[in-house]
Order: C-alpha cells, then structure tokens, then sequence
C-alpha cells in the first residue's frame, strides 16, 4: 500500500491562499486505509476548511484516484461542482493527485505527503517495504528487501556498523535487516545462496526515468 | 598461486614479517603540516598508514589527496582507504585509476559509515556499491584490467586491494560469511576493528582459519582517560577493558601535567605490550593496525617492546 500522512493544516491553507472556492477528492483506496483520506478525513478537512472561511463546493471520495478510469467514473456526477470550484484538494498520494491533475484540468493542491509503499500492521503502524526497485531480488534474500531496508542498501551482509543485532543509523534502535535475513535463510536451510557474492545492482532496470510500464 | 607484489606492505607480509600500519586521518583543511608530522613520526616503526576517508562520514580534505600527498613529502607508504558512501561505481573506479596514476600501491575498501552520523546529514548517501563489489571491482581493474561493466582498461593501476573485518561483531556469523565473501572477491589482506583483549583476536582467528589471507588487527591505544571514556561511549560493541579505564582513570588525577602524560604513556605501554606480544606470539596475525590518531608518541616505543 502506498502510504501518506495528512500536511500540517497551515501548510495547506498557505497552497489554498488564493482560493476561495474548493473542491475536495478524497482516496477510497490507500488514503482510506491509511486514514488520511478516507470518507471521514475529507468530511472533517472540509469542516475546517469551511471555518478557515473557505467554500466547499463539494466533495468526493474516489474509489481509486490514480486510475484514470475509476477517476472519471466517481468525478462524472459531480461536474458542475468541480467546475464551480476554483481549486481541487486532493487527498491521495503523489499519484492520485497528478491522475487529477491531467484529467480535470483544475488547479490541484496535494493534501498528504506521499511517504512509502509499505505494510501496515495497524493504524498508525507503517513500515516501508518496497522500493520499487524494478529487480525483485526478493527470493535471494528469504523475503527480506535489503534495498529498502538496508540505508546503505549493502547486498552482501551486514556492515560495520552493525552492532548487538541493530543499525547505526537511527542509534541502534532498530534491527539490521542483514541480520533478519541472515536468521531467516538460516531457518529456511537457504545459506548456500545467502553466502553467494552479489554482484552491484543494475541501475538500467530501473528504467528511464519516469518510468513506464506498457503493453505492446 | 602467486601474485606480484606492488608494494612494500605486501612484500612484508608475504616475507612473514609482523607488520605494523599506522593511522593517519586528515581533516577539514588543506594543510597537511599536522597529517605529514604524524606520519614522519611513524615513519621507521610501520610499513604503511592508513589515510581516513571522510570517518564517520564528516566532509575532510579527500583521501586521496592526502595519501599523495603523504607518500610524496614523506616516503611513508600509504593505504589509501576508498568508501562506498559518497562515488557511484563511475566515481570510484575514476578514483582508482587516479590512485594508480599517482603511485598509491594499497587501498582499503570499505563501505563507510552513513551520512546520517557525520557533519553533513543533510547529503545524499550514494552506496551504489558494498564493499565486497568494491573489493571485487578493485581487483577486476588490477588482475583484468576491466571495469565493473567489463570496458577495457588501457593501462590498469597495481595495487593490492584490502578489506575490513569486525572480531567484536555481534552475531559473529554474519560477519564471518562476509568475510568469506571479500576473500572471494579477492581481498589481499584485512584490517580489524579495534580489539582490546586476546581472546577475541584468538576466537576470531579460530573461525577463519579456513582462508589463508593476512590479517592486521586493529589496535587504539588510549591517550588519555577522555579519549577511552569517549571511546567507550561511542564505539558501539567494543569495551574498553575494566581495569585498563581503572588504571586511566587513577592516571587522570595525577595533578602534576608532566607526570600524569608518563604515567598514560606506561600503562599503554604495558597494556598494548602484552596484548601485541600475544597476539604475535599465539595468533596467526600477520601484524597490527595501529590506530593512534593524535597519539604518535606512544608507537615507537610500543613497537620498539615488541620487535
């Protein structure tokens, strides 16, 4: 799941400064899980849009804004208010609003900050776990992504900066994600590819930036 | 399987000698006047020193630079240390064929410490390597005379290629598996963490036995109670000695200025002695990394007790 977190309140009012009219889309996807912009979260940021002296032309909690398919869908029935609005608060990820961006054509302020694709264990418990690196190396590494979660993103084993099972960076609070994987591919009886030498990775795998992914 | 010699270090160790190497960590200047004091202090007492890329990640005059520099003004021999923080593969392997050009015959590869610990947070760490790729793509550079992508060489530097190794890492397993993995990816020799007590060294040396490859252990005399205390508290999973601080900390209350520096200088001297001597007497080491930024003073006469 991509996971975001809602701006600081003043922040979005400084992008919302020259507008008086809005109109708010909310994410039913991602943003929804994430409770940053679900239902809920847009029902309470028009709320206190509306005491920050703003007019909500209307709202609108799209299935899945970065689909440009589902984005026309659930915005069809609500044309006139979008159009009556000066400007769009989006309350999706970095995708979802540029989705917005290209297919309504209205001038759209992000409302989240786009932080990672990562897992959720709870509500206010997220933890990145891909990078979208382009070369899932997964299967070498029992499941366990070093690119992500490594912050030297070392492919051979823990560095020196690993101590009593913990990373340097951050203060030794936090795991070395090495040492997770070195335990779990014990456990699996998979060392023999633990042990082989990586060779560097291979940028071109990432593909030409930005990156696309299209069927011929 | 013999490969040619390229430097003094190397021809040393593979003479069975009990090398000594030296630190030299230059800082954020472009005088080197305190960095060429320090290695002609050394000078006589080690094979080669070691010159610091940026430590800790804080931004100092380039490594290589300084072992240039070093090598040039006064003979000592250096091991220009290269980490993976801060060049892509393009800026190491220009890095290394400038090293080659300008007659450094040993470098360490190292990962280097994150940028998040130095003196400028704020940077992009790179880490397009680790350093077993680098050790490897060192050596593909000498032995094959190719990059990383395998493009032609015209004229490829000679040097022997070295890595680091942890005795103190905790679990030791992994560190052991990779260490197995810069042999194999041609290490020619390895520079430990710093280690204050016999039975790590022996431990270690038990585990590796299977890789026949030199190894230098890491050794940092401690100047003053301050730098053991420092030592202590931010050198995560290495343990100054108890007795060693005890002793320190007694030395610290020595009002007299004179005296209390003897009175350091003794207790080092006594400690690092018996650590050297057993580490050369019982252990396979092929000699000792001997880390004494700031504290030249202490290395001729602790070598000088062990010869």
């Amino acid at each position: 799941m991509i996971i975001t977190e809602q701006k600081p309140l003043e922040e979005i009012l400084e992008m919302l400064k020259p507008f008086k009219r809005i109109f708010i889309i909310g994410c039913g996807t991602c943003a929804t899980t994430c409770q940053t912009g679900g239902e809920e979260q847009v029902k309470e940021m028009a709320e206190k849009l509306k005491r920050e002296g703003k007019v909500i032309t209307g709202t609108v909690v799209v299935e899945s804004p970065c689909d440009a398919r589902l984005l026309r869908r659930d915005t069809r029935k609500v044309k006139v208010e979008i159009r009556d609005a000066e400007a769009i608060l989006c309350m999706a990820c970095g995708a979802g609003v540029q989705t917005v961006v290209e297919h309504l054509e209205k001038i759209t302020v992000p409302c989240l900050d786009t932080k990672f694709i990562g897992e959720t264990e709870r509500i206010g418990r997220f933890y990145e776990r891909c990078r979208a690196c382009g070369e899932c190396i997964l299967f070498e590494t029992g499941g366990i992504c070093p690119v992500t979660r490594c912050p030297k993103g070392m492919m051979n084993g823990p560095c020196g900066g690993m101590y009593n099972g913990k990373c340097e960076v951050g203060g030794y609070t936090r795991d070395c994600v090495w040492v997770l994987i070195y335990k779990r591919m014990k456990e699996l009886g998979m060392l023999d590819i633990y042990k082989s030498l990586k060779p560097p990775r291979d940028y071109t795998k990432l593909g030409i930036q930005p990156r696309e992914v299209v069927w011929v | 399987m013999s490969r040619p010699v390229f430097s003094e270090l190397m021809a040393q160790i593979r003479a069975g000698k009990f090398v000594f190497t030296g630190e030299l960590e230059p800082e954020k200047t472009i005088d080197l006047t305190e960095t060429l004091e320090a290695a002609r202090r050394l000078k006589g007492y080690v094979t080669a020193c070691n010159v610091t890329d940026n430590p800790q990640a804080f931004a100092y005059i380039s490594s290589l630079a300084a072992s240039y520099i070093v090598q040039k003004e006064t003979g000592v021999e250096t091991i220009y240390q290269i980490t993976c923080r801060d060049r892509n593969r393009i800026a190491i392997t220009s890095d290394l064929l400038g090293a080659g050009a300008l007659g450094i015959k040993n470098v360490l590869a190292l990962t280097g410490d994150h940028t998040t610990l130095g003196d400028m947070p704020q940077a992009k760490p790179v880490f397009d390597l680790d350093s077993v790729q680098l050790i490897h793509m060192a050596r593909m550079m000498v032995d094959e005379g190719v990059d990383v992508s395998g493009n032609e060489i015209k004229d490829p530097p000679k040097f022997h290629v070295g890595g680091g190794a942890n005795p103190n890492a905790d679990p030791l397993e992994p560190e052991l598996i990779k260490f197995g993995k810069k042999v194999s990816a041609g290490a020619e020799f390895f520079q430990t963490q710093v280690v204050f007590d016999i039975e790590t060294v022996k431990r270690f040396f038990d585990e590796i036995k299977g890789y026949n490859v030199p190894v230098l252990i890491g050794i940092f005399p401690l100047r003053s109670y301050g730098v053991a205390k420092y030592f202590d508290e931010t050198v995560p999973g290495v343990k100054v000695p108890e007795e060693l601080m005890k002793a320190l900390a007694e030395a610290k209350r020595i009002p007299d200025k004179k005296r209390r520096r003897q009175r350091y200088n003794e207790i080092n001297l006594e400690y690092f002695t018996n650590l050297l001597k057993e580490i050369k007497k019982t252990t396979p080491a092929a000699g000792c990394h001997l880390m004494s930024v700031g504290y030249e003073e202490i290395i001729p006469s602790l070598v000088e007790a062990v010869k």
